[in-house]
């Protein structure tokens, strides 16, 4: 059951480092045999790239997910979006990260039971405290083991 | 870079991905740090109520951005949003196909936006997906 007084909590603002080699690992799992990707040095990252974040979390910033009580038995992945208003960051760049709970709701599934969706928000800012880039995720907490989303 | 049409209506090319293998999921997984263990560990997956371990969702969301930035140019993507559909289980195929759904200006640079969908060969629809990319360097040689 999720905990729905999470909404409007967030992670303590850490550091992510966005490193080559990483982005070149990423690239690989991916498909992507792009020069930009696999042979600049300061390679820019790819559209997704950004949910590498997990590794630079604190065990503080992991609390967050904790607090959400979700049932990974259950959970499924529902949507996913990257902003960038700018080129994308490159290797080399660090970026200050705050995840928030943005909304959490509920909504009948046609197979799976009642389904309770999670947003969460996270920023990327630079140096200057400008954002570089945003990502939004929406997870499912699903009645029972569903065969898909019917998101 | 294959794309200079860039009017509404556009298709960009098909292009295939896979077959996916168990070893694709856990090399994604590596990269990404997503270890969540419904997508490698068989005993968890059953004991969920799947039949065997599926793929992680952001494994065709990456595939369907390379698809992209392949196209477009890595340097370009302003928005990349995808929603999931259907599971992908081992051994599928991908198809991603976009289609150009507006162009304009914002930002003080020249953007398009596309409609994506990744279907799974012999199934349904793995993911659909709305991306932004700016295109005032397409046609010049960036690699």
């Amino acid at each position: 059951m999720v905990n729905h007084n999470a909404v409007g909590t967030h992670t303590p603002t850490f550091e992510m480092t966005v490193e080559r080699g990483k982005i070149r690992e990423f690239a690989r799992a991916t498909s992507s045999t792009e020069a930009a990707y696999l042979d600049d040095e300061d390679a820019v990252i790819t559209p997704t790239f950004l949910t590498t974040v997990t590794f630079w979390q604190p065990p503080e910033a992991a609390a967050l997910y904790k607090d959400l009580d979700i049932d990974g038995r259950r959970l499924l992945h529902g949507e996913q979006e990257y902003l960038f208003p700018g080129v994308p960051p490159r290797a080399g760049d660090r970026l200050h990260v705050t995840t928030a709970v943005e909304e959490i709701y509920e909504k009948e599934g046609k197979r799976g039971g009642s389904m309770t969706f999670v947003v969460t928000r996270t920023d990327f800012t630079d140096a200057d405290g400008r954002v570089v880039a945003q990502a939004r995720a929406t997870a499912i907490e699903t009645g029972r083991a569903p065969t898909t989303t019917e998101a | 870079m294959a794309i200079t049409n860039l009017e509404v209506g556009h298709k960009l090319p098909a292009r295939t991905f896979g077959p996916l293998t168990r070893t694709d999921f856990v090399r994604y997984q590596g990269a990404s740090g997503d270890f969540n263990p419904i997508h490698h560990d068989e005993e968890f997956a059953r004991s969920a109520g799947f039949e065997t371990v599926f793929s992680v969702g952001m494994l065709q969301a990456g595939l369907l951005a390379t698809y992209c930035t392949d196209l477009l140019g890595p340097a370009n993507v302003r928005r990349f949003k995808v929603q999931f559909r259907e599971q992908v289980w081992p051994g599928d195929t991908l198809v991603a196909v976009g289609e150009v759904t507006a162009v304009y200006e914002a930002d003080e640079e020249p953007r398009i936006d596309l409609d994506l969908t990744v279907t799974r060969d012999g199934g349904g629809v793995a993911i659909t997906g709305l991306a932004t990319f700016a295109t005032d360097e397409l046609g010049e040689d960036d690699d």
